[in-house]
């Protein structure tokens, strides 16, 4: 089978199934890794990078640049086509048949799970991209950079500083990048 | 014809100019769609928002495809949502190609090492934002940790973990053990 065709199983997948925008696309991603040699768990980071400092929805951006990474331009819009596909259908069939949507009983208690669900699933992912972002070697075995991790935690007390709260993740990855070329790491 | 093409300059637009999608993208939806023209009102666009939010998928694309529906049915759905995938199209596309060509060079090569630690804190905001607006009762912490840990250490796919969430609320709810208000918050 092409690899166009597994894009699109995939990404239809994740369309369907990420409930939560953007963040909740991260666990598939992360699990693609485990199937195909389309890009490693470590390039899902720089993934983010770009998605997070790029206009656009970040889920959208994600799925392009996974899609471009399995095949190339083509890939990317196949990717990105197989993930709002779901979204059509189902968006189409709910303005259709239920006005309020939102308020039903069933879906919200159906959420009211869900929504947690996501969170320890993410946070599984996110734990699997600390990882291969901060613990793994170039060589592919576990260390403990102390820098890294210090970096780490100073940039996350400083983005939650009330005042800076508002700025756009950009100037933190931005940061980031100066950090990495004045220090070489 | 004229409506449609219109449609999909007006989220092109908003998908080229917003970044970071999701409620950062709010803003710019009601200043192109309520306030530069009367598309929607403001109310119908916090109901689509909300629905975009309990359905699958990106919740910009879902916004999109709602406010397409309503003004022009199926076409208009596909036009407002190719209008909102289209900038990130181009502009990751472009971007990736650079990206891969200068991947080796080693001041690149620093600067992503310093950009993924960045990502990293990053990530821990998210999730420590995503606990605090989903950790609404002690169960929820427990689905949250019990999802984690079976993520973590079994191969029990994604979405099933997901499904079985969800039919775990609709259940409980079914059970009486527990009781939402018109909001969607658990009473106690």
């Amino acid at each position: 089978m092409s690899i166009y065709f597994y894009l699109f199983i995939e990404f239809f997948q994740i369309g369907l199934f990420a409930i939560g925008g953007g963040p909740a696309t991260i666990p598939f991603l992360m699990n693609l890794t485990e199937r195909y040699d389309w890009y490693t768990k470590a390039d899902v980071a720089n993934m983010l990078a770009v998605s997070e400092s790029t206009p656009g929805p970040i889920g959208v951006n994600m799925a392009t640049y996974a899609g471009f990474q399995a095949a190339g331009v083509a890939g990317g819009i196949i990717a990105t086509f197989s993930l709002v596909l779901p979204s059509l259908i189902v968006i189409i069939i709910i303005a259709k048949l239920l006005e309020n949507f939102s308020k039903n009983p069933y879906v919200q208690s159906a959420f009211w799970s869900i929504r947690p669900a996501v969170t320890g699933l993410i946070a599984n992912a996110v734990l699997g991209i600390f990882e291969t972002a901060i613990f793994t070697n170039a060589e592919g075995h576990f260390h403990f950079p102390v820098f890294s991790v210090l970096l780490c935690a100073v940039f996350f007390g400083v983005m939650n500083i009330k005042k800076l709260k508002k700025l756009h993740p950009v100037v933190w990855i931005l940061g980031g990048a100066v950090f990495g070329i004045m220090f070489k790491m | 014809m004229k409506l449609l093409f219109q449609l999909y300059c007006t989220f092109f637009r908003i998908g080229g100019l917003t970044f970071g999608g999701g409620l950062t993208m709010l803003p710019m939806l009601k200043y192109e769609l309520s306030e530069k023209k009367d598309w929607v009102t403001e109310d119908e666009l916090l109901d689509y928002y909300a629905i975009g939010q309990c359905t699958p998928g990106i919740i910009a694309v879902n916004t999109s495809t709602f406010v397409g529906y309503k003004m022009k049915g199926i076409p208009g759905a596909i036009a407002a949502t190719l209008g909102m995938i289209s900038p990130s199209l181009l502009i990751i596309s472009v971007l990736a190609l650079f990206l891969s060509q200068i991947i080796d060079n080693p001041i690149m090569i620093h600067a992503l090492a310093g950009i993924r630690v960045v990502v990293c804190a990053l990530l821990l905001n998210t999730v420590i934002t995503l606990a605090k607006k989903s950790f609404v009762s002690p169960l929820c912490v427990g689905i949250a940790i019990v999802v984690f840990l079976l993520a973590l250490f079994t191969p029990v796919p994604t979405i099933l973990l997901i499904i079985v969430s969800g039919a775990l609320g609709v259940i409980l709810q079914k059970t009486g053990k527990l009781k939402l208000d018109k909001e969607g918050h658990a009473k106690s």
